[in-house]
This record gives C-alpha cells, sequence and structure tokens, in this order.
C-alpha cells in the first residue's frame, strides 16, 4: 500500500475541478458554504478584506477553529499558513484536515525559502503570478496551483493578468528553448518539458484573487481556469448564501450567460471593493 | 446502440473522458436534463457528491435521473462520489462518506477481485460500503471490504480506476 504519494496529493486537487473553494470564518459559514455547493472550504479567522482593513501581522489560525470547521462538514477543508512557515504547516498536518495553502495573504514568515512541500504527507496548494513562480512551487512539492490575484480588493484585473500570464508563458515553450527556461524559472528541466508536453500545468489550477461576482467567476473559467477559490467576495457580501449559490452555479454554467443573467439578479451589495493602486500592502508580490 | 454520456457538473470528467478515448468509445458530456435524452449509459466522476447533488437537484436533473435507474433504461457507473450518489438514488447499498478517512490516509493499493487480475485502486477520502443487499454483487473487495459493487444497472466503484489508467472496469461496464 502507498500513502502520501504525490499522486494521491494532486489526484485530491482533480476531484475539485470545475468547483468552487470557499473561505469561511467560522462553523456557520462552514455549512452555508457546503449547503451552497462549494467543493471545499479554505478555514481562517479573518477574510482578506478584514485582514488588509485591521492591518499587522496575519497568521495561522486557532487549530480550534479548524478543527470545529473540520467536524461540522464532510466536504475537504483546506486552511492557511504564512509562506515559509513550515511549523505552522506541522501543525495543520497534525490536525488531520485535507490541504494546506501557504499564502501570500497571511505575512510572510521567510522572505527568502517557500516551505518544501515534499517534506510534508499533506498536500499544498501555492499562488503565483507567472509560470516561473509556478514551476518552483510544483518543484518544491505543490500538488495544485492557484493565482495569486489580489486578495481582498473585489478586484478581478490581478487575477486575469495572472492567468493570462501563466498561459502566455506555457503558450511561449518551444522544443528549442525548454533548457533556457528551466534556467531563467531556476527549475529542472523536466518540470518545464512537462509543462511544454502538456501544454498545461501538471497539475490543477485554480483561479484566486478578487473574485466577487457569478460573472467574474465564469469569465476565469472561460479563461481556462479548472476552478475557483473565492475568499471575502461570499462572507464580505451582503447576502453570503445567496451569493454562495450564484458562484457555484456560474462556475458550472460558465459558458451560459443566461444563467449568468439570472443568478446575477438581486444579489444585494457585493463586498467592499477597493483600487489597487491605491492599496497600501500588495500580497501578490509576497 | 450505446450512447454514453459522462456528468460534468464538477470533478474527474476529463479522466473519464481519457479513458473512453482510449476505449474508442463516443460519448457526450451531460449538464441538462436535455443531454440525459437518449443516453443508455452514465458515467458519474469522482468529486465532491454534495456539490453534484445539490446542482443536480437545482437544474431538476435528479428526479429524471432516479426514475430513468428506477425503470433500467440506463445504466450507471459511479466513482467514488458518484457511487456516494448512487446508493441515494435507488442502489441498495449503503455508505460511510470518508470511510477511509481523511486525506492522510489517502491510499493506493491492490484490490482482490475474480474478475480483474492485478487490479489496483486509488483511494482518495474514500467512501465505505458499510451494507448491500442481497441483489448486489460484489465484483472486488480490499481487506475483505467491498469496493466494487454491482446491481443490476448500476455498478459503484469506491476507488479511481479514471486515474491510474484502468480501462477494464469501463469495459465491463459498457460491455
Amino acid at each position: 500500500m502507498e500513502q502520501n504519494t504525490f499522486e494521491l496529493k494532486s489526484g485530491l486537487a482533480q476531484m475539485l475541478k470545475g468547483g468552487v473553494i470557499m473561505d469561511v470564518m467560522n462553523v456557520e459559514q462552514a455549512k452555508i458554504a457546503e449547503a451552497a455547493g462549494a467543493v471545499a472550504v479554505m478555514a481562517l479567522e479573518r477574510i482578506p478584506s478584514q485582514i488588509r482593513e485591521d492591518g499587522g501581522v496575519a497568521r495561522m489560525s486557532d487549530p480550534n477553529m479548524i478543527k470545529e470547521i473540520k467536524k461540522a462538514v464532510s466536504i475537504p477543508v483546506m486552511a492557511k499558513v504564512r509562506i515559509g512557515h513550515f511549523v505552522e504547516a506541522q501543525v495543520l498536518e497534525s490536525l488531520d484536515i485535507d490541504y494546506i495553502d501557504e499564502s501570500e495573504v497571511l505575512t510572510p514568515a521567510d522572505e527568502e525559502f517557500h516551505i518544501e512541500k515534499n517534506n510534508f504527507k499533506l498536500p499544498f496548494v501555492s499562488g503565483c503570478r507567472n509560470l516561473g513562480e509556478a514551476v518552483r512551487r510544483l518543484h518544491e512539492g505543490a500538488a495544485m496551483i492557484r493565482t495569486k490575484g489580489e486578495a481582498g480588493t473585489g478586484n478581478i484585473v490581478e487575477a486575469t493578468r495572472h492567468l493570462r500570464k501563466i498561459q502566455t508563458e506555457i503558450a511561449a515553450l518551444t522544443e528549442n528553448n525548454l533548457e533556457e527556461k528551466a534556467k531563467e524559472y531556476r527549475v529542472p528541466v523536466d518540470i518545464i518539458k512537462m509543462v511544454f508536453d502538456q501544454k498545461k500545468l501538471p497539475v490543477v489550477m485554480f483561479v484566486a484573487g478578487g473574485i466577487a461576482t457569478p460573472a467574474d467567476a465564469a469569465m476565469m473559467m472561460q479563461m481556462g481556469a479548472e476552478g475557483i477559490f473565492v475568499g471575502s467576495g461570499i462572507f464580505g457580501a451582503q447576502d453570503p448564501q445567496k451569493m454562495a449559490e450564484a458562484i457555484v452555479k456560474a462556475t458550472m454554467n460558465f459558458d451560459k450567460p443566461e444563467i449568468i443573467a439570472e443568478v446575477s439578479s438581486g444579489l444585494g451589495k457585493t463586498m467592499k471593493s477597493l483600487e489597487i493602486d491605491k492599496l497600501e500592502t500588495r500580497y501578490a508580490g509576497r | 446502440m450505446k450512447k454514453i454520456g459522462i456528468l460534468a457538473i464538477q470533478g474527474s470528467v476529463i479522466e473519464h473522458e481519457k479513458i473512453l478515448k482510449k476505449l474508442n468509445a463516443d460519448y457526450y458530456l451531460v449538464r441538462t436534463k436535455e443531454d440525459l435524452s437518449s443516453l443508455t449509459h452514465l458515467i458519474i466522476p469522482g468529486g465532491e457528491s454534495t456539490t453534484m447533488e445539490k446542482l443536480l437537484r437545482t437544474y431538476n436533473i435528479w428526479d429524471i435521473l432516479q426514475e430513468k435507474i428506477n425503470v433500467k433504461s440506463l445504466n450507471v457507473f459511479g466513482t467514488c462520489a458518484g457511487a456516494i450518489l448512487l446508493s441515494k438514488l435507488g442502489m441498495d447499498i449503503e455508505i460511510e462518506r470518508n470511510g477511509f478517512g481523511s486525506q492522510l490516509h489517502s491510499f493506493y493499493a491492490d484490490i482482490e477481485s475474480d474478475k480483474f487480475q492485478n487490479l489496483k485502486g486509488v483511494f482518495i477520502r474514500a467512501p465505505k460500503f458499510t451494507s448491500h443487499s442481497n441483489d448486489v454483487i460484489v465484483l472486488a473487495t480490499y481487506n475483505d471490504e467491498p469496493v466494487l459493487l454491482e446491481q443490476n444497472n448500476m455498478l459503484a466503484c469506491g476507488f479511481h480506476p479514471e486515474l491510474n489508467d484502468e480501462v477494464r472496469i469501463h469495459e465491463w461496464f459498457l460491455r
């Protein structure tokens, strides 16, 4: 019997494809997310928009809160650790959750190194802005990739930029430049070769960071995302339950504008949004 | 004449497509009740069963599916989440969700089967089949627990043949 292999780690992400993963801050929200059709929940103490408002150092959530959420739902539970904070990752692994997000939304603990994710039994999802970041995270052992976007802003523009950038850089790989690109991206050439052969990342790629409406989710899916993370977009909205259901339906029916129109009607206020040029801290650069 | 569909709400849809392509079988992706109309075979992929059930009910596919299974006009093959849905759509099996544990306990192992030699299975947060009626035939076991079960037009699989290029179970379903 084999356990905790890369295939089993990335295999769980394959099961989440086409779905929506929602940030939740307590048991009640986790239940709302599950009932609305989320494929997984991300347990954290404060959604990104609140982290922005509060300022200060943002860390891994209280293990108790994560355990409560784990008990309350049957769908997979994910939780965030600070970039480079391998002890927070050890703690999450001991809680027997399903996925760890090494996240730029929290305050980085190491400016030089990310967590050596191959050393862990639990799978990791990692954020990226471009192909170089994506393949470096894969080399460290990430089993799922998401765009960074700009979390907590309700502004989709950065997620769009990151998704398009990754796709453009994958399309620019040729038989002849694989060695050169491997050097440029600072990874072994076999990872680049895999991306070139498959014409996509060798793991599932979701979009995250700034999704605030059903149309945002559908746009990302039409552009080639394999699924959606929604952070502040749901529990920062006026009617979270309605918004959660609407984003799930729009993600499934991403190519049917009439359904997106229907689910976008009467949603109330979306989350409070921010202009990216006026941000004090841009998380994506972390 | 067979007409095969894969339920394409979310989950391991592409992986099942790859297996059907290997078998040179044509298929349709099913996302509306209209897509079900003339199907003879439907695959329900791995994924999250709560998500799929919610959306099947929202778009009024659930009742039609249940009816077609009941009158045996449709053969259905469910892997993992798909098997959980089969237990709710009329198959006489009881299921414990994530019965083999959470992600840390996911595993890849040899499976005992008289029908399929040297079978290996990928179990990801896999459900356990805790009981079944006499009408249900067990086609494979792991540690003496049933992991592949058949009842008339329904085939329920607790693991993911679509993840390790295992084509024989799909072949059996389409026989």
